[in-house]
């Protein structure tokens, strides 16, 4: 661009000119700065436990929307439950960073199955699944259940299937499992919280 | 609404005086050095709760992750090995703006409304009016603010100040295991830290004392330290913060020199128009001009 001796005092005179008067007050003054606002005025807030470790913090899981028909909610944020008496609202790093595992491409959202001598996954449902365990274990139970140990005493073992109950579940769920677990026979059970 | 809840003491290069009628408790951060275990639940908590991820990096062959702060890390660990009367020692700081009670980004801000400093003591950073100029960085005693490679505007920690405002504690705070890191009111704050001072000493940390550095007003984030009268040995936390005297010079001092230069130019520029008028161009030398062109 060319600029005239002319044109050059007027950019001058006219840019000289503006900042003056934006100095004398005279400039838009800015919008009142405002915090930004809390995320979490209206979201729906769900007890839950992080999944990690056996230590089973309690967890506030966010999720947008009010459960209303029409919107579909998604998890927000997650932080600590201060009401949790194992964790008092406290997370660790990997409990604190919650939400990107919930949001991982790489995490397994649904049944999947590898067949004796298949190198694939293969998606299945949650009722397959359900009955495909089940069928291992009946057929496992069949194969192997003692009635009597070499003594000739009544033990009724399913000696070769084991358990590894959750960490996260309270005291009555736990009940039910040993109970259940211990009706089968099974005698290696577990739980997370132990390791 | 969050003008109700966080009145505006000071905003930057603003010298209309805010309202000051409303008494806010002044609030603060405590982070006791002695019982961080340097976890980095506080820098995973700040970046959730924040919508900020930072890149995932290299190993430096060091803890720190990230090595620095940057516009997505607005806190970070910085663990440093010592050697205290022939013991080796991992002094671990959380390290991330102090929000000053004096705040020399704020003093440093040509653009105004950018930096605000809450009534509650919180210094916070307003993208939305940040020119990206960088003076917040040169102004902080600390080394905090960052300028993002994406905007060009600069980032720190806010103190959740969107979470203080529904009074709820930072992000950082809550996650805490260790408890090392509490939130409550300044005076709260001072009380618990004097109270771990006492412990640090009977356990024979003679110099434990309190970071509260008055160079520049005391902070709203404060230190208990095992090595108060070293705090260089926590990777360089300065022993007596202040605010640059360039600083000074440039927003108390030259600031009005340049306003009184600009308006003098302005001034002379009108005298010199109604004197000697515009430059007119008489008709002979036009003629003459025109006849060298012709030839």
């Amino acid at each position: 661009m060319e600029v005239t001796r002319r044109q050059f005092f007027k950019i001058c005179a006219s840019g000289l000119g503006g900042s003056s008067i934006a100095m004398m007050g005279f400039s838009p003054t800015p919008a009142l700065a405002e915090v930004r606002s809390f995320k979490l005025a209206r979201a729906t807030e769900t007890r839950n436990m992080c999944p990690y470790c056996s230590v089973s913090c309690g967890v506030l899981i966010y999720s947008s929307g009010d459960k209303s028909k029409n919107a579909k909610a998604d998890i927000i944020h997650i932080e600590g439950d201060p009401d949790n008496p194992v964790n008092r609202g406290s997370l660790c790093p990997k409990g604190a960073g919650l939400l990107d595992m919930v949001k991982s491409p790489n995490r397994v959202k649904f049944p999947e199955v590898r067949e004796p001598g298949s190198n694939e996954w293969k998606r299945i449902s949650w009722d397959d699944a359900i009955s495909r365990i089940a069928k291992h274990m009946k057929a496992d139970r069949d194969a192997n259940f003692m009635l009597q140990n070499k003594d000739g005493v009544t033990v009724n073992r399913w000696p070769t299937t084991g358990f590894l109950a959750s960490s996260a579940a309270c005291n009555e769920a736990g009940y039910l499992t040993v109970k259940t677990l211990r009706a089968l026979g099974v005698t290696a059970l577990d739980t997370q919280a132990r390791i | 609404m969050a003008l109700q809840s966080l009145d505006i003491a000071r905003s930057s290069a603003t010298t209309t005086p805010p309202p000051s009628v409303r008494q806010t408790t002044e609030v603060a951060k405590l982070i006791d050095v002695s019982t961080c275990i340097g976890c980095k639940a506080c820098q995973a908590a700040c970046m959730e709760w924040n919508d900020i991820r930072e890149e995932i990096g290299t190993c430096s062959g060091v803890y720190d992750n990230p090595t620095n702060l940057t516009e997505n890390s607005w806190t970070v660990m910085r663990f440093a090995e010592v050697e205290e009367a022939g013991k080796l020692e991992w002094l671990i700081r959380k390290d991330g703006c102090m929000h000053c009670a004096d705040p020399g980004c704020l003093k440093a801000c040509p653009a105004p409304g950018a930096i605000l400093q809450y009534a509650n003591g919180i210094v916070d950073f307003q993208e939305e009016y940040c020119i990206g100029c960088g003076y917040c960085v040169t102004g902080c005693p600390f080394n905090i603010p960052r300028i993002s490679q994406k905007d060009g505007k600069a980032y720190k920690c806010t103190l959740c100040s969107d979470r203080v405002a529904v009074g709820q504690a930072p992000a950082c705070i809550k996650s805490c295991p260790t408890g090392a890191l509490q939130f409550g009111s300044k005076e709260q704050m001072r009380d618990y830290a004097e109270h771990r001072v006492v412990d640090l000493k009977e356990r024979g940390f003679k110099e434990a004392g309190i970071y509260d550095p008055q160079g520049v007003g005391g902070t709203h984030v404060m230190y208990v330290l095992h090595h108060a009268d070293r705090p260089q040995l926590y990777n360089g936390l300065p022993a007596d913060p202040g605010i640059s005297p360039l600083v000074h010079l440039w927003k108390g001092f030259a600031k009005p020199l340049a306003t009184v230069a600009m308006a003098a130019v302005a001034l002379g520029s009108l005298y010199h128009y109604v004197t000697k008028g515009p430059n007119e161009v008489s008709k002979e030398l036009e003629d003459e001009l025109e006849k060298e062109d012709a030839l």
